[in-house]
């Protein structure tokens, strides 16, 4: 099942497609960080998802063939936006209120427990909790319609390294006890790397990588070698170079960790980071399952 | 980003046991009390070691020492998620691999426990092997090579050492089988 699935999907704002042409499938059971440079349509693609905006071109469904935005996806979608959405008057109880009449279903004893944990006042207003706690509320309000999927945009930006730990904890142990799906947007690749098991990375409205994290780390590598070796360069997939007179290193695309490295070159393990750069870096390359891969492997494979 | 990595690292390792420490002093520790488990996982971003092998070689480097014997628990895997802020299935990739090498099972409902302990090679072989090198280095010292140079030298002979043998789960268990018989 994909939590996520789009064909050919556009929004244009005015005169300006924020997304244009995006096909993707972004499969359940999964932690999926959405990356992309700025303006690349992160934020438009989760709100498509999401239902907070109509598509101007093509098609967005959700939970496995459900309509974005129809009532069955509302229910099983909880969403936190970049700004961490708080009516900031309202005390944290009436938020909790608020929140609970508005939804379908809310688990308000889960709610409690947790504020109670994290030592969150339930008479305190909103708009008077620390950052770290006001994205706490923002995200115990959304595991409380214990939904199947949770999509946050740019869940860690505004804040500290403590809060940020503390978020993504919560949300992984909710995964844990749950198998609830996520999908986040973020900028910091640092920390995708511990959380994120699937990576979808989109470029101009276009997807460059979709794969399992795992995946993607075992089938890269980096290369360093002598660059005048340009024929060993030639028969690999080469995804990004950096090339002095004498050394290059070149991050590579293999069929797995057991490919064997060329005569004279070292081949080092690549960073999820490390891998999103090199791509960011190399707007033609692409890294997806399907075509990609078969036309990449050979009749050679059965003996390793 | 580099401080982030530092101190979200060291705030996991240290956050449990000074339950003072930190904004919100209410939140009980997610400790090894609480698991039941005599360890507790850290994380060293730095390291460039696969967050996965880090759990696995903590386990193996608490069996060496002795801080885990057998049927002891390992952190529960919600546990080991809400302290360390990561993937779940990094947790039971980790468990996987341990069951694997037959270092722990999984007990349905319950969590995953120590199941063999890493057993050392007796004390006098060691003492002989440490002389042997002793010997290796004193040469290669002659050579002209200096300590980063011995480093580089021996990692990669290492590697190639290692690179055309069995997996290292087959390797364990013909030492294991080897020296219990001594043992």
């Amino acid at each position: 099942m994909n939590v996520i699935e789009t064909s050919g999907l556009g929004k244009r704002y005015r005169q300006t497609w924020a997304l244009r042409e995006c096909t993707l499938a972004i499969p359940a059971g999964h932690v999926t960080a959405l990356v992309g440079p700025n303006g690349a349509g992160k934020t438009t693609l989760l709100n498509l998802g999401v239902g907070l905006a109509t598509p101007t071109a093509g098609v967005v469904t959700v939970l496995g063939g459900v309509p974005a935005g129809s009532p069955a996806a509302l229910d099983g979608i909880a969403f936190v936006a970049q700004d961490m959405p708080l009516y900031k008057p309202l005390s944290v109880a009436d938020m909790l209120h608020l929140t609970r009449n508005l939804n379908r279903r809310f688990d308000q004893g889960y709610a409690l427990a947790r504020l109670g944990e994290l030592g969150i006042p339930l008479k305190r207003k909103a708009g008077k909790l620390s950052g770290g706690q006001q994205a706490q509320l923002a995200l115990t309000l959304a595991l409380a319609r214990r939904p199947r999927l949770l999509v946050l945009d740019e869940p860690l930006a505004n804040l500290d390294p403590l809060a940020r730990h503390d978020f993504m904890a919560t949300v992984m142990a909710t995964v844990a006890e749950h198998g609830m799906s996520v999908v986040l947007s973020s900028h910091v690749l640092a920390e995708l790397e511990r959380v994120a098991d699937y990576l979808i990375l989109v470029s101009g409205g276009r997807v460059q990588v979709a794969d399992e994290v795992d995946s993607l780390l075992s089938t890269h590598r980096i290369l360093t070698g002598p660059a005048s070796d340009a024929r060993t360069r030639e028969e690999l997939t080469v995804v990004h170079e950096r090339r002095a007179e004498a050394q290059a290193h070149l991050l590579v695309r293999t069929r797995g960790p057991a490919d064997p490295v060329p005569l004279g070159w070292e081949a080092h393990p690549v960073s999820l980071e490390e891998l999103v750069l090199a791509y960011l870096r190399e707007p033609g390359a692409a890294a997806l399952p399907g075509p990609a891969r078969t036309s990449n492997a050979e009749p050679t494979e059965v003996t390793r | 980003m580099t401080i982030d990595k530092g101190v979200s690292g060291s705030g996991t390792a240290e956050a449990s046991p000074s339950p003072s420490g930190g904004g919100d002093g209410k939140k009980p520790p997610d400790g090894p009390r609480g698991s039941g488990s005599p360890i507790e996982f850290r994380l060293d971003a730095a390291s460039g070691v696969p967050t996965y092998l880090q759990l696995v070689q903590q386990v193996e480097h608490a069996l060496r020492l002795g801080y885990l014997k057998p049927g002891d628990q390992l952190p529960k895997v919600r546990d080991a998620v809400a302290s360390l802020a990561i993937n779940p299935n990094t947790v039971l990739k980790a468990y996987r691999e341990l069951e694997t090498k037959g270092l722990a099972s999984g007990r349905p409902g319950q969590g995953t426990f120590i199941e063999a302990t890493l057993s050392q090679v007796a004390l006098p072989e060691l003492a002989t092997l440490h002389r042997s090198l002793l010997g290796w280095l004193a040469s290669a010292d002659g050579a002209g090579l200096d300590e980063d140079g011995i480093v580089a030298l021996f990692s990669s002979a290492l590697r190639d050492f290692f690179k055309g043998r069995d997996r290292p789960a087959d390797r364990r268990a013909d030492r294991k089988g080897g020296t219990e018989g001594v043992a």
